[in-house]
Order: C-alpha cells, then structure tokens, then sequence
C-alpha cells in the first residue's frame, strides 16, 4: 500500500466543541498533525487581540485547522463521494490543503504582517515547500505533492472546485470559523444550519453549486457571517489593543534601528526589523514569545516601548473616537500638532484605524469584481446568482461598511500637564470638533 | 495619518485617470512588485492578483470624494472610471512626497491594456518559477485567455523594462 492510501490502524478522534468529533483515518493527515509546523499554531490564537474583549476566545489555530480539515473530510468522503463530477482522486490533496490552509500564520498576524511588511501566505508555501517536518511528510506521498498543496492554498490549482472547498464566499475555513469564533466567543451570532448546507453542496463543472432548496441556510449562514465581522472581527476594543500591539512593533524598530541599548534585546525580531530572516526563525516565533518581551519591554526606560507594553499586558488600551477622514483629515493633521504641544508623541499616540467589509458579493460580467458567487442550482439544472433569488442577500450584496475610529490614551490628556493644550485637545475630540 | 489612502491617490493622479478597476488592481501590483511602497496585500483570484483592500480603498476615497467613479457602458460590458478630484488633489499632500520615484511609471502602465496588465501581473505572481514554468502556469491558470507567445514574451520586456 502506497503512503497516500495508507490508513490508521484505528481511526484516531479529536474532541471538538464544534463538530463532536474529528475523525481521522489517513496515515498522512496523521503524521501531518504531529509534525513541529502544525504543532505550532496550539500557540497562535485564532482571534489574535480579541480575547481581551471576549474572555473565551483563547482558542487557537491548531482547533480551528482541525475544524476545516473535518468539514472538508465530510465533504469528500459523504456528500461529494460517488458523484461523477468529482474527481476522487482530489481526495488527499484537499484534505491536506484544508488541515494545512493557514500554516504561515505568525503571532497576532494581523499587525505583525503590517509592521513587517510580511505574509502569512507566503510563509505558508514556504513551509510546505522548504525544509520543514510538513514538506518531509507531503514529499512522501509523490514529489509534486507538496507542490499541488501549495497551489490550491494559493488558489492557483487547477481543479476550481477543489479550490472552492478551501477558499470561496461559502468554503470550508469560514463555515469553521464562523461556528467556532461565535462558541468561543460567546456570542449568539455566528450559528448556522452547517448541516444542511453540506447536504445541498455539490461538485458542478468549475465550481461547487448549492442546491435551491438550501438557500435559506445559505441566506442564514451570509447573515451570521455579516453580524460577525461587526460585532467580533471588528469590535472598536480589540481594535484598539492591535493597534497597540502594531505600535510596540513599530517602536521596538525604531529604536533597534537608531542604536537604543535594550536591557532585553529584541532578538527574536532583529532580522525582522532589516528584513533579513529566515523560515526557521519565522517559526521560532509565537505569541508567548512576543508575551515574554513585552513583559520584559515593561521595565525598558524607553518611555513610550515601556508604556505601550504595560498598555497592551495590563489592558489598559486607548479609547476612541469615531471620525469622517474625508471631512476629518486636515483637522487630524491639527491635532497631531496639540498632541507635540502636549509632549505626546501623535505618531505612537493618535492612530486612525478603518476597516470595511463587504457581506456577499456576486460576479459582474466584464466588470472586475473579483468574488466568485454563490450559484443555486434549480431543480430543472439551471444555475441562479444567490442574490438573484434571495432578498435577504440582495439587501446586503456589494454593499461595502466601513468603520472609522481615532485611538487615543484618554487618561494622558487629564492628568494636569500642559492643562490648557490638553484641554483643547479634549474638546476636539470629544465636543465635536472631530 | 491616512498614508496609504494618499499614495492610492498620488497615483492616480500621476496616471492621470484609471479605467477599469482590473486595470488599476493590475497597475498597483507591478508596482509593489517594483518595490512601490504600497502597503495593500494581494491574493490570486480570477483575473490573477488582486487585492481586497485596495478595493476598500478605492470604495472609501470615492465616499471621502477625494476620487470620483464614473461608469462607462462598453456595450456588453461597463467599466469604472477614476479620477482625482480637487479635494483629492489637496488631500494628497497629506504625503511629505510623492510614492513614485518617477511618475512617468504610472502613465507607461496605464498606457497598456487590461488584458496585457493582467497577463504580466499573472507572471510577477508566479516569479518563484523559472520562465518555462511560469509560462505553463500562467497557461493553466489563464488558459481560457489564450495568452499568445509574442504577449508573453512581450510582458517578459516590460517587467525587464520597469525593473531597470
């Protein structure tokens, strides 16, 4: 028996919150698991900042992987199996890329790959191609094998359908996500029919097709995902802490780049700061790693590194404000001069922050929108646009929200300095004059 | 403050216009990929890279009215057209200087085509590979668009041509 068709003595399961169990029968999968790169995402958490808003969503990237592989092996082995429109022989390779989709996740991702000027996608190929446990495990299976992993994660295989599983407006990674974030977290958002969704998925040419009569689960599933990303992803609070966490990032450069002497050395990220690093120390990072220098960083006489570190260990995070940039932007500019006057540094102390999201989107011929739809296939074989079909989806469809807020440290503008500067500072702020 | 929003401008500006938001997806990845310091981050999707964030970009400057978009009917398609508006143009100024080193950049890509902008973005994104395979990827990502050997080959000369 070959490597890629080998099987488990025993089938081997995962307790998981979100689907009861994950089943796993695959040597490959298997080994995939218990390799060092894998292991590693136990220590990234999912939500990177947010559980300082929400206390339980310490959960981390490991579950979440293993809660993609599982709905894809669902996928593969009972909805889609047996169907002459999939390819069977696509079997390992899905699964792989599913368990394997977000490897090149680094701590808290989101303001480590902005500082940095990184990507975690690019990390991601470079672990399953360079010289790594995972890249060891996926050669054994065929020497193109690490290759066509890559591809589908990268969205540039071959089989759309395959890729479709993994990455689409209805795949695999989000219907996890969803359902694990909204567990985690707490909220009451972010449940759906997951079942009944994967009973009326099929594979259909270059794509994969939701049965019509599924639609209300579909509509279902885009309107948690819509209520999701405002009241968790985006919550103003643990905003507020990614920003600090990005200017802890930020200064740490700056002052590494003009000769500071630390008292503890930002070793970990000096090849970070001259963009020299390699794949190994991109893995030797975590977020206890990170944690441990910023609770060192808290006794460094940098001021405003010691500050920021104590902000973000201690959630003492900024506040905020909302703001119009468009009608805003001169006045910030003004701002930032109150904010020198007041000896408070605006580049580490006045932060605008936006970020949008567009609920569902469908395809315009010969326009350049770039979201595949969701296709309903009829009972008579036709193929329908979602939004075509749906209300509920129609409302929300290309309608792109977005949310503008200027952090600040509130407590830094009462404390009896410069009262007068600080005072003015205050009223722009909060009496309107933003 | 707002720098990558500026820079989006600032460039739009110095092409003087862009048509076609494949076009302007296109013309901001080569850039990046020529060391441009634009922050947007990129992923492959149907016409090749293309990048979320600067979609929301794009969409929060014409809120902000610092871009204006007006829509073009092609026939049997319709095209988006940007341009930089009088706020727009003070607003830029917002950046100490101008993302371009040389701003004749901009307007040699927005002299090319759609099609000819996708094709060599396709092969920025795949310039891991060596160029045999770049082009059979490109054939199997691409495959529907019938990319002849004189286009590769003539998008092979501008990347050598914009990296000079």
């Amino acid at each position: 028996m070959s490597y890629a068709t080998q099987k488990l003595a025993e089938e081997k399961v995962f307790k998981d919150p979100v689907h009861r169990y994950i089943h796993v029968r695959d040597q490959v999968i298997w080994d995939l698991i218990n390799s060092r790169e894998v292991q590693r995402l136990r220590r990234i958490k999912q939500l990177g900042t947010s559980y300082l808003v929400f206390h339980g969503a310490e959960h981390s990237r490991f579950n979440h992987s293993l809660g993609v592989y599982e709905i894809v092996r669902r996928i593969s082995d009972d909805i889609f199996h047996g169907r002459p429109e999939w390819d069977e022989s696509e079997r390992l390779v899905v699964l792989c890329a599913a368990l394997l989709h977000d490897l090149g996740h680094g701590p808290f991702s989101h303001s480590f790959e902005k500082v940095f000027s990184v990507d975690h996608e690019e990390f991601t190929r470079e672990i399953l191609l360079g010289n790594t446990e995972v890249n060891e495990i996926l050669l054994k299976v065929s020497a193109d094998f690490p290759t066509k992993v890559a591809e589908v994660i990268a969205k540039t295989y071959s089989n759309k359908q395959v890729v479709s599983l993994i990455s689409s407006q209805i795949d695999a990674d989000r219907m996890d996500y969803l359902q694990r974030d909204a567990y985690y977290t707490g909220v009451s958002y972010g449940h759906f029919d997951m079942e009944r969704i994967l009973r009326v998925m099929r594979p259909l040419d270059d794509q994969v097709v939701i049965k019509s009569s599924g639609m209300h689960a579909v509509e279902d599933y885009i309107m948690s995902r819509y209520q999701m990303y405002w009241q968790v992803y985006f919550h103003p609070v643990a905003r507020s802490a990614e920003v600090i966490l990005r200017k802890i990032l930020q200064r740490a450069k700056e002052l590494s780049e003009s000769g500071y002497k630390f008292a503890q050395p930002p070793t970990h990220f000096l090849s970070f700061f001259d963009r020299s690093f390699t794949l190994k120390e991109y893995l030797a990072l975590d977020e206890g790693v990170l944690m441990t220098y910023f609770q060192l960083w808290m006794d460094e006489r940098d001021p405003i590194l010691s500050d920021l570190c104590d902000r973000f260990v201690n959630r003492r995070l900024f506040h905020y404000v909302d703001f119009d940039p468009g009608k805003d932007y001169k006045k910030l500019g003004e701002l930032a001069q109150l904010f020198h006057s007041a000896g408070i540094d605006p580049e580490y102390y006045l932060i605008d922050d936006s970020t949008s999201d567009l609920p569902y989107d469908f395809y315009r011929p010969g326009e350049e929108e770039e979201r595949l739809p969701i296709h309903l296939l009829m009972p008579n074989g036709d193929i329908k646009e979602l939004s075509r079909l749906s209300q509920i989806v129609d409302a929300i469809s290309g309608k792109r929200r977005t949310d503008y807020k200027l952090y600040f440290p509130a407590e830094l503008l009462i404390d009896g300095k410069k009262k007068a500067i600080k005072q003015q500072i205050l009223e722009m702020l909060r009496e309107g004059g933003l | 403050m707002l720098q990558e929003h500026a820079k989006i401008v600032d460039f739009i500006a110095a092409a003087e216009g862009v048509t076609g938001r494949k076009k302007l997806q296109k013309m901001i990845y080569i850039m990046k990929k020529m060391d441009m310091p634009f922050q947007e981050k990129y992923e492959f999707h149907i016409y090749g890279p293309y990048s979320e964030e600067l979609t929301a970009r794009v969409e929060e400057l014409c809120d902000m009215g610092f871009l204006s978009e007006a829509l073009e009917d092609k026939g049997s398609y319709v095209q988006y057209k940007y341009k930089v508006t009088e706020e727009g143009m003070e607003f830029r100024k917002v950046l100490e200087k101008s993302v371009l080193e040389n701003p004749l950049t901009a307007e040699k890509l927005n002299a090319k085509s759609g099609r000819f902008l996708e094709l060599t973005a396709t092969l920025l994104y795949f310039d891991n590979l060596n160029r045999q395979e770049t082009i059979d990827k490109l054939h199997v990502v691409k495959g529907k668009l019938n990319f002849t050997a004189e286009e590769i080959d003539e998008a092979f000369a501008f990347i050598e041509e914009l990296s000079a």
